[in-house]
């Protein structure tokens, strides 16, 4: 630049010619845009269309290369992934087999998954409940939960419902899906989800695991019987277990949930022959797996038979609770107020009694095995349903230590959660034990009042 | 994976000890009926099976009511559970077999 001197003529020049020569470049420029803009055009039309004419069955290129395997299937194929695609399931829970239902319904491409649930992820659930992971303990279990579908498969539309599911709000809720996957662990759920898919015609993929055993059924589904046909009258209180009372081999409800979406995917894909009418058992222990063949629908069902005058009203306000004799929160399960309270003590009332040295025998009225995990130092095993046979051994301790001390010992019974020791010390004291007092809450109250190092299980 | 050939094996065994008995009901001898225990049923009985004998001509009601004598504890499931005689609902009057298989199977509810 500035070659042609300082002549300002010159200068004029240079600046005029440059000029020129922008323009001309600019022009330049702007019809090799254009230019490309058309190429592309062109190129993206002819991409589309060669795409398009064998892709009249709907699945994105995307869509065929993710479910490959499935349409590789010849009794599944594209059929099957399309009905798939455009189903919608409801997985009710989020726990040990809502984690396996919800991880495959996701990954297999379910068009809209909802899981409901109202719990938060606990330490305890690891175990079993392998859609949640470390980082979400203390974190609602359906936020949890839906994170884990949506980083296994985006193209999922994953619905989440923050709240327990109660006959006042499922009806609105399951009325958007077409089938219900029953992944709670109660019976009040179970006979109020069983009614719900009754009043509104959704099939229901029911599941259940406790221990080492599981049991699988479709419910509601093309004639077959409901929950209500099989099960009438509800079993009582005592025969109704759950995994944190009674334990759970972890990959058991996984076992059980596998199968649970199998059977959803196959009604959503219209594919073999649902489990409706049979019951699947299966036995860990034994390594066996049943099938049985159930009744039929019963005319007589209060839910789906020929007079039942069961509505939407009726099921709204109908008491599972009430019916069937179980409480859905844990607070209300805890305060069973067996005894007067002069014949309790709290756990802290029983540790000043420790630090004063004051003559008892502690007797520990859980299961064996149950002890085996913690128990207090000191403390003798001596399992409720054991008691009867067990009172001259607790007698000969009770005298063992008067002598030994020259004063009369008193009698406390604890067990984990406050329960059975009331029960346990009614019994005792029926049976002439008179200085027998019961501990309050329990273990778990021990743990929360007076030593947070006692492990809570 | 499943047993279900074994409904076939334990009916065709059934026809085979029932044919040449053609005699009157008095000179029958006893049947063996095998009794499966499923969840709480294990938990009530202590056991996975046991073996119960009836009168020739039993029926299934008949099975239960002995079973449910010989373990009380029973009755608590006694309303909610599935009955199934050789992997198969039956109503209780049906009349069991030599070496029948009675389950007596309660719903689990955990999860
Ligand atoms: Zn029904």
């Amino acid at each position: 630049m500035g070659g042609g001197g300082d002549d300002p003529l010159t200068i004029q020049r240079e600046i005029e010619r440059l000029q020129s020569e922008k323009t001309h470049i600019e022009n330049r420029i702007a019809l090799l845009q254009s230019r490309l803009a058309e190429t592309v055009a062109r190129e993206e039309e002819r991409v589309s269309t060669t795409s398009s004419s064998p892709q009249s069955n709907g699945l994105s290129p995307e869509s065929i290369y993710r479910y490959s395997r499935h349409l590789l299937l010849p009794s599944f194929g594209v059929d099957g992934q399309l009905n798939l695609l455009k189903s919608s399931i409801l997985v009710v829970g989020a726990g040990g087999l809502g984690s396996p239902v919800a991880m495959y319904l996701a990954a297999c491409g379910v068009g809209c998954l909802g899981i409901v649930d109202n719990d938060i992820v606990e330490l305890n659930n690891l175990h079993r409940q392998i859609i949640h992971t470390e980082v979400y303990i203390g974190q609602p279990k359906v936020k949890s939960a839906a994170a884990a579908c949506r980083a296994i498969n985006s193209s999922v539309r994953v619905v989440e419902h923050e709240e327990s599911l109660r006959a006042v709000n499922a009806l609105d809720i399951v009325s958007k899906y077409d089938i219900v996957v029953d992944a709670t662990d109660n019976v009040p759920s179970r006979y109020m989800i069983s009614d719900c898919c009754v009043l509104l015609g959704k099939p229901l993929v029911s599941g259940a695991a406790l221990g080492l055993e599981g049991q699988l059924t479709v419910y509601n589904y093309n004639g077959g019987p409901c929950y209500r046909c099989l099960f009438p009258t509800p079993p009582p209180t005592t025969a109704c277990q759950r995994c944190s009372d009674s334990g759970v081999l972890g990959v058991v409800p996984g076992v059980i949930g596998c199968l649970q979406a199998l059977e959803a995917i196959k009604i959503a894909s219209v594919i073999g022959e649902p489990l409706s009418g049979r019951m699947l058992l299966f036995d860990a222990l034994l390594s066996r797996v049943r099938i049985v063949k159930l009744r039929g629908r019963s005319l007589q069902c209060k839910a789906c038979g020929e007079d039942s005058i069961f509505t939407h009203q009726l099921f709204q306000n109908f008491d599972y609770e009430d019916f069937t004799q179980f409480s859905l929160s844990d607070a209300s399960r805890m305060n069973l107020s067996l005894l007067p309270e002069t014949a309790r003590v709290s756990s802290k009332d029983y540790k000043e009694k420790l630090e004063n040295d004051e003559p008892h025998v502690l007797v520990d009225v859980r299961p064996a095995h149950h002890f085996k995990i913690t128990a207090l130092p000191k403390s003798m095993n001596i399992p409720l349903s054991t008691l009867g046979v067990e009172l001259p051994t607790i007698s000969s301790a009770l005298s063992k230590l008067e002598e030994s001390s020259g004063s009369p010992a008193s009698l406390y019974v604890i067990c984990r959660r406050g329960n059975d020791s009331q029960r346990a010390v009614e019994y005792l004291r029926n049976n002439g034990f008179t200085s027998v007092w019961d501990i309050i809450g329990g273990l778990e109250s021990w743990a929360a009042e007076v030593d947070s190092n006692f492990p809570i299980y | 994976m499943t047993d279900e050939t074994q409904v076939i094996d334990a009916n065709g065994e059934a026809i085979t000890t029932q044919e040449p008995t053609i005699r009157s009901k008095a000179e029958e001898p006893p049947v063996e009926v095998k009794v499966v225990f499923f969840a709480r049923a294990r938990d009530l009985t202590g056991l996975t099976d046991t073996s119960l004998k009836v009168p020739s001509g039993s029926t299934a009601s008949d099975c239960l009511s002995k079973l449910f004598s010989e373990f009380p504890s029973l009755e608590e499931i006694r309303r909610s559970m599935i009955l199934a005689l050789n992997e198969e609902y039956v109503p209780e009057t049906t009349v069991v077999k030599h070496k029948d298989e009675l389950a007596i199977i309660p719903p689990i509810s955990g999860g």
